[in-house]
Order: C-alpha cells, then sequence, then structure tokens
C-alpha cells in the first residue's frame, strides 16, 4: 500500500472545509442583520416566559405545547390533538410564506433568520470577542498549540457551551411551565427527556454553529437546492455587477490606465467578510445566502475611492442584463412585486383566512354515542326495550361546564345512568363535565314495547352563555321477533 | 491460476481472478465490523452458558441462571398480583352492602369483575351476559330477578350456586312436574290463563281456576312470583324457558330447573365480591336498602 497513491485518490473527492474567519464590517445591511438577529433571539429566548391568564383550571403558559396532556396552547388559542391541523396549517402557511419570501426577496431567509445563520453569526461574533478580528484569528488559528492558545480555545468553547446550554434550555422550555421546570430541572427533579433533550439542543447547537457553520448551509440543507428551483431572472439575488467591475485591478493600475479597469480594485474586502467564505464576484452560488454584508463591504470601499456605491448590491438578474445594455437602474422595489409574488401572497393570505374563519367557529362542546352492543338490547320485565350506550361528552373549555344531553327522535323514549335509578329517568340528563376533559357516561334508553328499530339523536347542550349544541347519530334496536307476540 | 497482485491505485490486493480484463479488489472488511463480529461470538458463547440453550436427550441445559419461561411468568404474575393487593385488601375488608359508598373501589372492583366474568361466567351466561333462552341459562343486563337483584343478593348466589346439594345455603326451589296432572284442554286453559297474567292473552276462567288451585301458592294470585320460594314471575315479559303457549305447558309438564355451581369453593370471596358488582352493573342492579324492605314491590315499580 502506497501513501501516495491514497492520498492521489481521497484529495479528488474530498475538499478538506477551509475555515471561514469573516471579517467585521459595519453598514445598513450588518445593522438590519443585527436587528433581525435581537428579535429571533428574543423572542426565542422570551416566549415560554411569557403568562397568558386562563382561569385556575388550564396552565398559565402563554405558548406551551403539553405533551402529557395533549393540548397546545398559543395565547389565547387552545389546540387539542384532534385540531392538529390548525398546527398543519399554520407549517404549510409557513412553507409558502417561504415561497413568498424567496419570490419577492431571494434567500432572505437564508441570510437573515434562519435559526443557522443567526446563531452562527453569533458564534461568530464570540470568536471576534474573544480572539480578534479576521487577521488575529488566522494568525492564532495557524499557531502552535500552546498554553496561552490552549486556554483561548477552553475559554471560547465554554463559551459555545453556555450559549448551545441556553439554547437547548430554552426550547424544553416550550413544553412545560416554565419557572416549575427551571426549579426542578436545577433540583434534578425534572423528567429524564428534559435532561436529554436540553443535552442534544446543547450538543448540536454548539456542533452546528459553533463548528460546521457554513457547510449545514451547503452541504447539510435542503432549502438551498428548492430555493435554486425557484429563483429566476426576476428574483432579487445579491450580484457582483461585473461589466462595471471587470476588468479588476489594484487602484494603482487603474489610475495609469483607467480605460483598461473597470471599478473593482480587486481588495478582496467582500470575499473578507462573507460568512460562508465565498467570492461574491463568481456569480451566484448555492453558498451565497444573500446576508448582503458584500453590499456594505464593497460601498464602504467604493466610498473610500471616490466611486459609486452598489458595484455588489441587490438586483434582479434581469435588470443586471438592463443595466448592462446601458438602461438606468430600476428602483429595488420595483423587483419586489411580480405576478409570482403576487400568486403567493393570495394563496398564503387566503389559508390565513381560511384558519382564522375556522378558529372562530370552533365548536367546544362536543358528544359522541357508542352503542352496547352485546347484547344490542335488552327486554325489560314490563316488555320495554332498553339499549345503552357509552357517551363521551367532550368540553373543551377550561372550566367545568354543565351540559345537557337530550334524546330526539325517538318517541316514549327516556333514559338515565348509573348515578340515578330507572324512576328518575327522564328525556334529558344534566351532566358536569370538568373543565378540558371527555366525561364517558353509559347511559341506558329505554323506550316501549312497540318501538321499531330506527335511528334517532342525542343533543347536546351546553348550559352556559355559550349556548354550544351539537348531536351525535345512535340507533335503536329491537329484538328481530319483536313484532311477533312472545 | 490465481493471479494476484497490488492493485497500485488503491494499494489492494486483488482476488486474483479476471474477467474480460476486469479484477476485483480483496478489500479487508472494516475491522470495527470483525470486532463486532468477535464481540457478538463472545456474546453468543456467554448467553448459552447462562441461559437454557442446548437441546439434551432429557430436556436441555439449564443455564447457570436458573432463568425459565414459566418462572419468568410467575414472576411477571405475581408483580401484577402485589399492584392488586392493597385493592383486594381494601375490597377484603368492606362488607358488600357498603361498596357502592366508595366508588373508586366500585369502579376496580366492577374492571376485576368483568375479567373474572368473561373467564368463569360467559360459558354460560355469554360474553355479553345476555344469557341464552333456548339453552335456559338467565339474562343478568335486565331488571327480572328469580333471587334478588341487589348486590348482596346477587353476592349470596353467587356464593352458594343455584340447587347444590350439600350446600344448606344454596338457592333452592323446585316445581313439581305436573305431567299427566292435567287433561289437553286444561293445559290450553292454563297457559291461555298464565299468558293472560302479562296481558298476552285474554282472561280464561277455567284456567283461572286451575291456577288458583295449583300454581297460586307458590307463583302468587296475580303471577307477582316469590323470590323467597324461588318462584319466577309470571306476569312480566321475561321468560326464562320461553313465553309461547307451548312452551308454558311443557314447562308445567315437565319442568326444567337450571343449576349454578357455588363458586365460594372455587373462587376467593374477594373475586365473587368483584362479580357481584360487576353483574350488578350491567344495568338491572337493584339498590340494596329498598330491596331488602321488599323484594317484590321493587320489581313492580318499574311499571
Amino acid at each position: 500500500m502506497s501513501a501516495t497513491d491514497t492520498s492521489v485518490f481521497s484529495s479528488n473527492f474530498y475538499e478538506s472545509r477551509k475555515t471561514v474567519h469573516n471579517k467585521r464590517i459595519d453598514g445598513p445591511f450588518r445593522r438590519f442583520k443585527w436587528a433581525v438577529m435581537a428579535l429571533t433571539l428574543t423572542i426565542y429566548y422570551v416566549t415560554p416566559w411569557l403568562r397568558w391568564d386562563r382561569g385556575p383550571y388550564a396552565p398559565n403558559q402563554a405558548v406551551l405545547i403539553d405533551l402529557a396532556h395533549r393540548r397546545f396552547y398559543m395565547f389565547s388559542i387552545e389546540i387539542w390533538p384532534q385540531e392538529f391541523y390548525f398546527v398543519a396549517g399554520l407549517l404549510i402557511m409557513a412553507g409558502i410564506g417561504l415561497f413568498l419570501v424567496t419570490s419577492a426577496v431571494g434567500r432572505a431567509w437564508c441570510g437573515y433568520a434562519c435559526p443557522q445563520t443567526v446563531w452562527t453569526d453569533l458564534f461568530q461574533h464570540v470568536d471576534r470577542f474573544i480572539d480578534g478580528d479576521r487577521n488575529a484569528r488566522i494568525r492564532l488559528d495557524a499557531a502552535p498549540w500552546g498554553l496561552s492558545k490552549t486556554l483561548r480555545r477552553a475559554f471560547k468553547w465554554s463559551i459555545y457551551l453556555v450559549i448551545g446550554f441556553w439554547t437547548g434550555g430554552a426550547w424544553i422550555m416550550y413544553f412545560a411551565d416554565a419557572p416549575t421546570l427551571v426549579h426542578d430541572f436545577w433540583r434534578g427533579e425534572a423528567a429524564p427527556v428534559a435532561y436529554i433533550t436540553a443535552a442534544v439542543l446543547t450538543l448540536t447547537t454548539v456542533i452546528f454553529g459553533g463548528f460546521m457553520r457554513e457547510q449545514i448551509c451547503i452541504y447539510m440543507c435542503p432549502w438551498p437546492r428548492i430555493q435554486t428551483a425557484m429563483l429566476d431572472e426576476k428574483s432579487l439575488i445579491v450580484t457582483y455587477k461585473d461589466w462595471r467591475g471587470e476588468k479588476r485591478g489594484s487602484l494603482k493600475k487603474a489610475e495609469k490606465e483607467p480605460d483598461k479597469y473597470g471599478d473593482c480594485i480587486d481588495c478582496m474586502q467582500c470575499v473578507a467578510v462573507c460568512p460562508t467564505g465565498i467570492d461574491i464576484r463568481e456569480g451566484p452560488q448555492i453558498g451565497c445566502i444573500t446576508c448582503a454584508l458584500c453590499i456594505d463591504a464593497c460601498d464602504k470601499v467604493m466610498a473610500e475611492i471616490g466611486r459609486p456605491r452598489g458595484l455588489i448590491d441587490y438586483a434582479t438578474l434581469d435588470d443586471c442584463r438592463a443595466e448592462a445594455a446601458g438602461q438606468p437602474p430600476r428602483p429595488v422595489w420595483k423587483a419586489l412585486l411580480h405576478p409570482r409574488t403576487i400568486a403567493y401572497l393570495l394563496i398564503w393570505s387566503s389559508i390565513g383566512a381560511g384558519m382564522l374563519f375556522a378558529l372562530g367557529h370552533r365548536v367546544r362542546t362536543t358528544l359522541t354515542a357508542a352503542p352496547d352492543r352485546n347484547p344490542p338490547f335488552m327486554l325489560m320485565s314490563d316488555g320495554s326495550i332498553r339499549n345503552a350506550y357509552t357517551l363521551r361528552l367532550r368540553n373543551m373549555e377550561s372550566r367545568p361546564r354543565q351540559m345537557e344531553i337530550a334524546l330526539e327522535d325517538l318517541p316514549g323514549a327516556k333514559m338515565w345512568n348509573d348515578t340515578i335509578s330507572r324512576q328518575q329517568a327522564a328525556t334529558k340528563l344534566t351532566f358536569t363535565v370538568p373543565a378540558d376533559q371527555l366525561l364517558a357516561v353509559r347511559a341506558y334508553v329505554v323506550a316501549p314495547a312497540n318501538t321499531r328499530a330506527k335511528e334517532f339523536e342525542f343533543r347536546i347542550t351546553s348550559l352556559d352563555e355559550q349556548h354550544e349544541s351539537g348531536e351525535a347519530e345512535a340507533k335503536f334496536s329491537v329484538p328481530e321477533a319483536e313484532a311477533g307476540d312472545h | 491460476m490465481a493471479n494476484k497482485r497490488i492493485d497500485q491505485p488503491t494499494g489492494t490486493e486483488t482476488v486474483g481472478h479476471e474477467w474480460d480484463g476486469i479484477e476485483e479488489l480483496d478489500t479487508p472488511l472494516p475491522r470495527w465490523w470483525l470486532w463486532t463480529f468477535y464481540l457478538c461470538i463472545l456474546f453468543a458463547l456467554g448467553y448459552a452458558i447462562a441461559y437454557p440453550a442446548w437441546p439434551m436427550l432429557n430436556g436441555g441445559t439449564p443455564g447457570l441462571l436458573g432463568w425459565t419461561s414459566r418462572g419468568q411468568l410467575a414472576k411477571d404474575m405475581s408483580v401484577a398480583d402485589q399492584a392488586h393487593t392493597s385493592m383486594r385488601e381494601q375490597l377484603a375488608m368492606i362488607p358488600i352492602e357498603r361498596l357502592a359508598d366508595n366508588s373508586e373501589l366500585m369502579k376496580q372492583s366492577i374492571i376485576g369483575g368483568r375479567a373474572a366474568f368473561r373467564v368463569n361466567c360467559s360459558q354460560c351466561h355469554g360474553s355479553g351476559a345476555a344469557g341464552s333462552q333456548t339453552l335456559g341459562y338467565p339474562n343478568l343486563n335486565d331488571d327480572d330477578w328469580l333471587w334478588g337483584g341487589d348486590i348482596k343478593a346477587i353476592e349470596t348466589t353467587l356464593f352458594h350456586g343455584i340447587r347444590q346439594h350439600g350446600d344448606d345455603q344454596t338457592r333452592q326451589s323446585a316445581m313439581p312436574p305436573f305431567d299427566g296432572v292435567f287433561k289437553p284442554g286444561q293445559l290450553d286453559a292454563l297457559s291461555a290463563h298464565v299468558l293472560s297474567l302479562s296481558g298476552k292473552a285474554k282472561a280464561n276462567p277455567e284456567g283461572a281456576a286451575l291456577f288458583e288451585q295449583n300454581c297460586m301458592s307458590c307463583h302468587g294470585m296475580n303471577g307477582e312470583g316469590g323470590r323467597n320460594v324461588g318462584a319466577p314471575r309470571l306476569n312480566d315479559a321475561i321468560w326464562l324457558y320461553g313465553g309461547t303457549a307451548a312452551d308454558i305447558q311443557r314447562q308445567v309438564q315437565n319442568p326444567r330447573m337450571g343449576e349454578m355451581p357455588a363458586w365460594g369453593g372455587k373462587l376467593d370471596p374477594v373475586t365473587i365480591k368483584m362479580l357481584a358488582a360487576y353483574v350488578h352493573s350491567l344495568g338491572g342492579g337493584e339498590n340494596f336498602v329498598e330491596a331488602a324492605k321488599d323484594p317484590a314491590k321493587q320489581t313492580n315499580v318499574s311499571h
């Protein structure tokens, strides 16, 4: 086995990662990125701590995914498992929302709001804070492992761990009452799944945000591939205007021969600030998350050398072509609205409107009736016929409610249940259904001897100001020989 | 034939065969795979020593740990029993008349009773406890009770059985056979009168007279029956052995009288309590206090 041979092979198939040491930059897009980062991180960390008063029978956490009790709370909305289509609807809206954003402003999700981007950005700031800016980090990377480097790395990685733990710790707060869980967590009394989830998310946060970073976007994430298919000539992308920049040359060369060189002075600042380490001048590529930091960097250089801004800029490919052909540049906002964007907007908002409508018309009281099948009917000593049913009264409100069950379409029939005797049988029974629960009641329905097999209904009515109503269809069975004598 | 050589680009040996210029590399198995394989072999050896493994002429090797599937089952069963201990202890203490006061214990008894019913009672009474008219097994869901339908009476019937020799508290009654006593015309008149008691035939004076002479002492003036003597009601809609005139005549001439085992000798008292609670819960159970006052009246209330 020869080492040189194998290395020839492996170098053909695998390119090892070139660590990205992106340089600090300031500018409008960087400030926007700061704002989005502050907003998204605040939403993520603060949401579980928001309180929302739902009365004594339901948790007071504003957003809570209560897996143990199978309830999903989101401010004034409470969702039961069978209403999960609302969550599915939200996910569909999120999906189409991404399409909408992509068709309007390109890969803005990747550039500003994706958790991978936000946390990578956060970790890169930690790098900058501990190890200094780009050049200092490159030097430190190349330096041999000594005491100083070891200590620095240990310090930095422990900050990574703290951030990771904070992230994983915040995640589990969405699944239980946050103050209680924090208390239990530190006393070692929380559920094992809480510790496992927090540990797994701590690790994934540190590994994905601290170490893998842009490789997640470039190699692992399906979304850039989908977006690549969705972008067209009318989509906003971050572009290097090559007709203006080429041929590249240093400031000195360009001063000597102004006609030969374009605006790009090949200062490499756009590459230095890029968080994914690409060269935007090579054209649109999967590694470009359109965070626009290169625009900030290039604009700054252009201002310093007295050339107009926007050598690298947000533009559509169509606009670039028109501009290259000598037409005046079109304002960016005009690129936002085109037929596809409007179509997505309509689909997205109609799903939203449909869900709002459905939310407003939800019935929080339902009833099902399951007949006893063995035996299906029962002849009583007075000749009347009894059927038994298991009624399930569902109260989806967070307070106990009085509910009335009435027999409909079954002449002469009365019902009773295990808590009252047959002498008290009536056509209507009232139950108190506990808050947020399902009450199962075995009800006996007795009908006169001459009753035929027929369909009838149990009607449920909530005896409160909501006055909700619903019905459950049921069948009354009688002995086959009922028509004859016996 | 074998023409092994080292493949230059990979540094791996070939298997030595060549087909139309195509050779195959003899790439060794990965180390981790081999080690996993060896570990599996070690595990299997240990397993065969610790657990029953090798078939012998009589049985098999028992294994050092002494594990058996029967032992495992016995252990699981005792764990399940342990889980029920507190419930069974409570149930053993509580008099059955007071069981209804403890709704949680009642609920558990009904669940336990349902399971015991499936095992011990469903063979005759059916899995839904609906009985069988053809075979003469009574329906336990309805409100017609020959021996009493309160929870205490049901427990007594379960414990001592029906018409069991050697149990002095067993439910006992006997209908005398009237075979050859009545003339055919008299039989028709009698059965017509019996049917008229529940409004299924016109009044029959001849039959009424015969009834008064022969039947009234046990079944009562209006056929209301009597639980103290185990005489069934004849004025309701429920007939254990059939409710046609022919059925009634057959029962008069050659009466069928069912038996039920005395479960007191077969099941423990707690299980019998659970069975009584279950049967009582099927929809026809009578209230204990009221039934104690006047059992005959209780059945009339529902009319």
